[in-house]
């Protein structure tokens, strides 16, 4: 057998009918994951317990469809006992004493986290270049970067490494790098899943999600890790549905919005074309495709690079070197400590978020910058959800251009952060978002962008499924991995 | 030239609650270092915070009490700092919309009555505890890390010093009688900063404004202030300005110290927090607080004079604590007479605590055992001189009376049965006495009963002692 | 422009210092991005309430009781420095200084 062609329901279905143990396919993913270190370094951190707790689940037997399955988990999300880094030099040895309540409940299913996977520095990032452990590397070609900030978990999944990956997603994070990857990403409304536990970016941006090549194993995932949490007082009492078992790809009848100002100028011909092309074959499949305007869309970067690093630098401040991590050596007091700690401690982007953030909420600056962009803020989300009110889905582009070169883009922070000018309207406006694969652009993978209702993941998940169903895009290995096994 | 002083006063009160105010951590005073704690307190990374809705309560109880508009629309707030007792670097407040705002207390200095404006209040959690070494470390404990506080900033309505701590008494007895907070100085569960100017009679312009810190009791806020007043009037009228700084006061000298200048480089970042939901506060929750208010101290002091005939006096001691009041009011329930309970609060209760150098609530005495032995002593089961016994037993060791009474044979002997026989032999035996009683000596009495009580072991009633033998000496 | 003297103060108030050469590079970085933000004062927001959090409810409280969730050996087994189940560090020169 071999895990990498294998799906959550396959493999679950040979644990069943013991043709596997979770021992020998959390062992086979472990084994994976060291055979690729060192082309892709996709993981920060193994869990040397994860063949423990494999025994564990096959003592228990497989109730849950995630039992004994081999995931891996994004190294901003805390883990109990394992070791918890963010990607940064502030982290080095931080062993966390509790775990993320995505992570409990994963564990509750019996789903085994095999380890932490790599990623930008605290999130901060497009390409996984700003990890303090390195940068991943793109399995469709190496000289290129994984996308990020959850690049780790992306190229793990591509790789076959996991079945699903968990990344976070603030500004794009997941669905950028799962579209350089061929893969399948889901970011859901914000507050569908608790962030206790997840190190914070910005706050009110924040929200973990999943990773895998195929829709229904991210609906099977999705459906464990929401739901509401008493220590999360901004995650939401809905319901959580079975969205595996309510994936249906008929698109007859829905309406898909496509806003004209997604076909930005510097977006790549090839990335129109293989996005033009999934909306034919929506059409064809039943779906009408309309234009729309979002006019405040040419601000949501602005908005985003204000906010999102004015709540950085507020959630950074705590690692000042007093209780756990980077210490900062021979310091004569405690400002020297403070000063000294977090230079040393974070890397360079880490610190322009910060200092950008400080200066927006700074006397003088807080109205023209944080506020302002706070209000703008409401006005964006008011068009997406005028928008949102005709139609079903949103729909665009994922990315701009498929994965670019790893060092292309890295002293250019400006450019780096246009970058995520398609990603950033659903975090901005709180909305589920997905990016499923359309395609290859000049050998790269395409993904296209699905941006739904409040809590209206279900819609997201369908749309990405009956795509996923016509183009069978799993079925592409990487072209850098092929021939290798 | 004449000066007038503006005093406001900044206070926080830690309120009474079982856990923190945005984590789940017990709240104990004088608990073991760090052992309240937990990744929330420790700042850890990942924690959220989560609102103690008891803490809020509380809040809006105090707010209630000072006669202050409750917020209905409200959020809370991120206040950026560095300091090693401050684990997130930055404390969770409320800073745009305070639980409650535009409140008064009244006070009366010299028997004049005014009304000494709040600003706003608002709930925040208070900081750990920074140690400092001599050894070039410091050492923090985050136990305190996260209790509740509650922030009562007044306007700036207060011209004296005397003013200054008759607001702040006022303050600790509103307060505490809504059983928010102990309001404690000692234990740091109520804090005072000041801040004070002064300026020429008749200017309509304040003067420069000196925050004064470390004030560990009222007294000290009262000594302070009236030293900063006359600092800064001696400055002014040598012609000098009044720095914009910080002062602390020293209480070995009761003089003002320099502590820092303020150089307008304070940049505490204020933004909402992103981590919380926004808050209604609806005018229902607000009501049914509203109508779980304890009494105040004036209404129980006018009760306790005008329906219990307590002196004003006495009135006003019993009201001057919570636990005293409450104390009262409970013995009064277990029917025992008011006025004999007042008195016993009053003198022995009093006397103990005092001599102890202890609280009330830290005695084993209860309301119970004290009113069942002013009980014993109204109907004659024991003797106030037993009764001292008997309250002595019962505040150190929380004995029953009525038992202890009982067991130990302490019960009053009344009857004229037993009693006449032991008085007639020691009249037999002290022919002296007689004989002087009849001198006109009326010392003999006093002797003769001392003899009775010796015989009966102090048990005697001295009542039914007296009418037989002044009877006795006459017939003889 | 944002100027290498507001940069000093806004890392001050960060807590981080930079290398000389460092700090220009910042500061033409910063600036760029700055620029880019202050697009934002061409939206009319006249009446527009901020968004500042994106929870879909409101009012969440928590019961008022009290637990231990992690022993205090746990809390303390990241502290670079433990005296007395104590957070030891550098010495605290003065309060004021420090905020």
């Amino acid at each position: 057998m071999d895990i990498k062609k294998e799906t959550i329901a396959s493999l679950h279905e040979k644990l069943v009918n013991k043709d596997i143990t979770a021992e020998a396919l959390t062992n086979q993913a472990l084994d994976n994951i060291k055979d690729d270190a060192e082309k892709l370094n996709t993981f920060i951190t193994v869990n040397d317990k994860a063949t423990e707790d494999a025994k564990k689940v096959d003592a228990e037997g497989f109730n849950d469809l995630l039992a004994g399955i081999p995931i891996g988990i994004k190294d901003n999300i805390v883990t109990n006992g394992i070791k918890t880094t963010a990607a940064s030099k502030i982290l080095y040895n931080f062993m966390p004493v509790y775990s993320a309540t995505v992570m409990e409940k994963l564990a509750a299913a019996g789903a085994i986290n095999v380890g932490k996977t790599n990623l930008d520095e605290f999130a901060m990032g497009s390409s996984t270049e700003t990890s303090y452990y390195g940068t991943s590397v793109n399995p469709w070609d190496f000289s290129r970067v994984p996308g990020g900030s959850s690049g780790g978990s992306a190229a793990a999944v591509a790789a076959g490494e996991v079945v699903a990956a968990l990344g976070t997603d603030t500004g794009g994070s997941i669905r950028q790098p799962a579209a350089f990857n061929g893969i399948f990403g889901i970011k859901p409304t914000y507050g569908r899943v608790s962030r206790w536990g997840v190190i914070a970016f910005a706050s009110s941006l924040d929200q973990v999600g999943v990773m895998s090549k195929r829709v229904e194993d991210s609906a099977t995932v999705l459906s464990v890790i929401a739901g509401h949490d008493d220590k999360d007082s901004t995650s939401s009492n809905k319901d959580v549905p079975d969205y595996r078992a309510d994936l249906n790809k008929d698109m007859h009848g829905v309406k898909i919005a496509v806003p004209k100002e997604f076909w930005h100028e510097g977006t790549h011909p090839d990335v129109l074309d293989n996005v033009n092309k999934a909306l034919e074959a929506y059409k064809k499949m039943g779906a009408t495709v309309e234009e729309v305007s979002l006019p405040t869309l040419k601000h949501a970067v602005e908005v985003y690079y204000v906010l999102a690093s004015s709540e950085a630098s507020s959630n950074l401040q705590r690692y000042d070197g007093v209780r756990y991590g980077y210490r900062a050596k021979d310091v004569k007091n405690i400002k020297d400590l403070f000063v000294n700690s977090r230079s040393e401690g974070f890397g360079d982007e880490v610190k322009r978020r910060i200092m950008l953030g400080t200066f927006s909420l700074s006397a003088g600056a807080y109205d023209a910058y944080f506020k302002k962009a706070a209000e703008v803020r409401t006005i964006f989300i008011n068009e997406m959800n005028d928008v949102l009110k005709d139609y079903d889905l949103i729909m665009g582009p994922s990315t701009t251009t498929p994965a670019f070169k790893i060092g292309e883009k890295v002293d250019d922070p400006l450019a780096m952060y246009m970058n995520d000018i398609l990603t950033i309207p659903a975090n901005l406006a709180g909305l589920p978002a997905a990016s499923v694969p359309a395609g290859l652009a000049d050998g790269m993978p395409v993904g296209l962008q699905i941006i739904g209702k409040p809590f209206a993941e279900q819609d997201v998940l369908n749309a990405a499924y009956a795509l996923q169903e016509e183009n069978k895009f799993y079925e592409q290995i990487p072209t850098a991995l092929k021939g290798e096994d | 030239m004449n000066f007038e002083t503006t005093i406001g006063l900044e206070v926080h009160v830690e309120l009474k609650t079982k856990s923190k105010m945005y984590s789940p951590s017990p709240v104990a005073y004088g608990a073991e270092s760090n052992i309240n704690t937990n990744v929330i307190d420790f700042g850890f990374p990942g924690t959220l915070p989560t609102v103690n809705k008891n803490a809020y309560r509380l809040g809006v109880m105090v707010g209630l009490a000072l006669n202050a508009d409750i917020e209905n629309h409200t959020h809370f707030d991120r206040k950026n700092y560095f300091y090693p007792d401050n684990p997130k670097a930055f404390q969770i407040t409320q800073q745009d919309k305070p639980l409650g705002h535009d409140g008064y207390i009244e006070i009366e200095v010299d028997g004049e009555k005014k009304r000494i404006g709040i600003e706003e209040l608002h709930v925040e959690e208070d900081a750990g505890k920074n140690t400092h070494g001599n050894n070039g470390y410091s050492y923090v404990d985050l136990n305190r890390q996260g209790t509740p506080l509650i922030e009562i900033v007044s306007k700036p309505d207060m011209k004296s010093p005397e003013e200054a701590y008759q607001y702040l008494e006022n303050l600790r007895k509103i307060i505490q009688f809504t059983g928010a907070s102990d309001v404690k100085m000692e234990e740091g569960s109520m804090r005072v900063d000041t801040n004070i100017s002064i300026r020429p009679v008749g200017s309509d312009t304040y003067g420069t404004k000196v925050e004064l810190k470390n004030l560990n009791s009222f007294n000290h806020v009262r000594l302070g202030l009236a030293y900063e007043e006359k600092r800064q009037a001696a400055i002014l009228k040598q012609g000098g300005t009044i720095g914009q700084e910080t002062r602390r006061f020293d209480e070995k000298s009761g003089e003002t110290f320099l502590m820092r200048v303020k150089s307008g480089a304070d940049d505490y970042r204020y933004f909402p927090e992103p981590d919380l939901p926004d808050y209604e506060i609806s005018p229902e929750w607000v009501a049914e607080i509203k109508a779980s208010l304890p009494e105040t101290a004036s209404v129980r002091r006018n009760h306790y004079i005008n329906e219990l005939g307590i002196p004003e006096y006495d009135a006003g001691v019993l009201t001057d604590t919570k636990e005293m009041s409450d104390f009262f009011d409970e013995a009064v329930g277990y029917d025992a007479n008011p006025k004999l309970v007042s008195n016993w609060l009053m003198g022995e209760v009093n006397a103990y605590l005092n001599d102890k150098k202890i609280g009330l609530l830290d005695t084993k005495l209860t309301p119970e055992h004290l009113a069942k032995m002013i009980n014993l002593i109204s109907n004659g089961t024991i003797s106030s001189k037993i009764a001292k016994k008997v309250f002595q037993e019962t505040i150190s060791n929380g004995t029953e009376p009525e038992e202890w009474v009982k067991s130990k044979g302490l019960v009053q002997e009344s009857d004229p049965d037993v009693l006449k026989p032991i008085i007639l032999e020691i009249l037999d035996n002290n022919q002296q006495s007689i004989d002087d009683f009849k001198n006109g000596k009326d010392r003999a009495v006093g002797f003769l009963v001392g003899q009775i009580m010796k015989q009966t072991h102090g048990q005697a009633n001295p009542k039914v002692v007296n009418k037989i033998l002044m009877a006795e000496l006459k017939s003889r | 422009m944002i100027s290498k003297d507001e940069i000093l103060h806004v890392a001050t108030l960060a807590n981080l210092k930079f290398q000389d050469d460092e700090v220009d590079s910042f500061v033409s970085q910063l600036d760029k991005i700055v620029g880019m933000e202050s697009n934002l004062s061409s939206v009319d927001t006249t009446g527009v309430e901020p968004t500042y959090n994106m929870a879909d409810t409101n009012s969440v409280f928590r019961e008022d009781i009290g637990i231990h969730t992690q022993t205090r050996e746990q809390m303390l087994e990241n502290v670079p420095e433990v005296e007395d189940n104590l957070i030891k560090v550098p010495t605290i020169v003065d309060k004021e200084d420090a905020e």
